[in-house]
């Protein structure tokens, strides 16, 4: 069968293009801030009393600066960006863009109270002493410590697997389409903010259980690689087309190499081999694991617009 | 549902494919120059020599169960008159969840506005006391049939209760509204 169209939309034909780099780095960076809420918050959970170091105490205030880049990508991604407001005139719970966007938004609040929390106490007299209207407010977010890093860790997940059912909600595009994409962001997005824990100076303990964290997810996201593409390969003729993007098609090198061989493989032998050693984890396997989480977001978004329904028709 | 339920249909025997309907719709709604609302689809299938070519009018398919509409954060796609598919550029953030969800590929970013287009089946005619589409009008060979489902004596309905038609990605679930008479 061959199909002559005389459509010319562009970003539409001859395959759909809308959404571009700024929507995969605010993806790899939503999900490496939803990491660092998740690893920080359960910490404080786990070892509440346990004395941390200045790298750990201060991490937390870059959950809302990464955030905001990221969110500076999304904006800059919309075509009517004046009218980005109108995200929040309105919550449609059939649609994950939308809550999404509100997620997002109660992750500022949350995640500022609760890297006061965890800042050393000499740097929050100091500030107090600066701007002493802030008591009020310090007061409260101090005298719930455990509520906001329940609440912190929650919404790193929720933030994680919300960018995977984001794209996974899209039945047009065969790729995306899938539960667990969902599951697979939140896997990468821990595995990312393990790895960008690592590149601070922490204390060894903290860099060897980072490192086990990482191996974790590592070992899980490649068993939801796995899964994914296995769901995709043994689907309808629409999935399996998708599926050939990886196996054969464009997509292939970039994706085997990049995202599975350079960004998870490897660096989860690095940090086995680390661990065996008992050496402390370095910084190398850690910025091969931020390339990979990078990668598989990038690959990912611009894969799935290749992908599309096979032209079928029915009726009576 | 109560109330009118609008679709269109295009008769595939006598669509030649002139293209006239893209260029009545270009006209009547001043879609930019490069995007197109409507486009010819031209089908050749079989083997040598028993082809078989069919020339196909498509739209947006105004969909009983819309993922555009799903998808949309700010409300601005969403179900108009008829049970047809509209956008609201007053609420568009440009964001094109709604072109990613179509698997029509009906939806475009109008260079101008800078929000998402397509299809309104025409809305504006029928609110000025129109009854036709303009590629209905303009149609030569009179392939284009319009008008409401939920009335049994409508051209429409009588011609789809009459032939046989297709409609486009049935499997996809989005109940297209959008015929294909055969």
């Amino acid at each position: 069968m061959e199909i002559t169209t005389t459509r010319q939309n562009p970003l539409i034909d001859p395959s759909l293009h809308v959404w571009h780099g700024e929507v995969a780095a605010y993806l790899f960076l939503g999900g490496l801030v939803a990491g660092l809420m998740i690893l920080l918050g359960a910490y404080r959970l786990w070892k509440p009393e346990r004395p941390r170091s200045q790298a750990l105490a201060r991490l937390p205030w870059l959950v809302p600066v990464l955030l905001s880049v990221g969110m500076l990508f999304l904006w800059l991604d919309l075509a009517n960006r004046l009218n980005a407001f109108r995200f929040y005139l309105i919550l449609r719970p059939e649609t994950p863009m939308s809550w999404g966007a509100w997620i997002l938004l109660a992750v500022y609040p949350v995640s500022l109270a609760f890297a006061w929390n965890e800042s050393p106490a000499a740097w929050r007299r100091r500030a107090l002493a600066r701007w002493p209207r802030l008591a009020a407010l310090a007061r409260c977010s101090e005298a719930r410590q455990r509520p906001l890093a329940f609440a912190t860790m929650n919404l790193g997940i929720l933030l994680a697997v919300y960018t995977g059912i984001l794209l996974g909600a899209f039945a047009a595009r065969p790729l995306w389409n899938s539960p667990l994409l969902g599951p697979l962001f939140l896997a990468s997005g821990l595995s990312s903010g393990a790895a960008f824990i690592l590149l601070f100076g922490l204390e060894d303990e903290e860099r060897r259980l980072a490192s086990i964290v990482d191996m974790g997810v590592i070992g899980a996201e490649l068993g939801l690689i796995a899964l994914w593409l296995l769901g995709l390969a043994v689907g309808g003729l629409a999935a399996q087309s998708a599926a050939r993007l990886f196996f054969g098609g464009p997509y292939t090198a970039a994706f085997w190499t990049l995202v599975v061989a350079l960004g998870l493989v490897i660096p989860f032998i690095g940090e086995a081999i680390e661990y065996k050693r008992r050496a402390t984890p370095g910084r190398a396997t850690a910025l091969f694991v931020l390339a990979g989480g990078f990668a598989l977001r990038w690959i990912v978004v611009f894969a799935g617009q290749a992908a599309g329904w096979v032209g079928q028709v029915a009726g009576k | 549902m109560k109330g009118p339920r609008y679709a269109l249909a295009v008769d595939t025997r006598t669509c030649v494919g002139c293209a006239a309907c893209v260029i009545g719709c270009k006209e009547e709604n001043a879609v930019p120059l490069g995007t197109t609302r409507d486009w010819i689809v031209t089908e050749t299938s079989g083997v040598y020599p028993a082809l078989a070519t069919q020339f196909r009018s498509e739209r947006c398919n105004h969909c009983a169960d819309a993922p555009c509409v799903r998808a949309c954060p700010t409300g601005s796609s969403h179900y108009g008159p008829g049970g047809t598919v509209q956008v609201n550029p007053a609420k568009c953030s440009g964001c094109k969840a709604c072109i990613t969800a179509c698997p029509y590929g009906a939806r475009y970013v109008d260079p101008r506005t800078h929000t998402v287009d397509k299809c309104s089946f025409c809305l504006h005619r029928l609110a000025s006391g129109k009854r036709t589409t303009s590629c209905q009008e303009i149609c030569p060979t009179a392939s284009i049939l319009f008008g409401d489902l939920s009335d049994p004596e409508s051209e429409i309905s009588r011609a789809l209760a009459r032939r046989t038609w297709t409609v486009l990605l049935p499997d996809a679930g989005t109940e297209p509204q959008h015929y294909f008479l055969k």
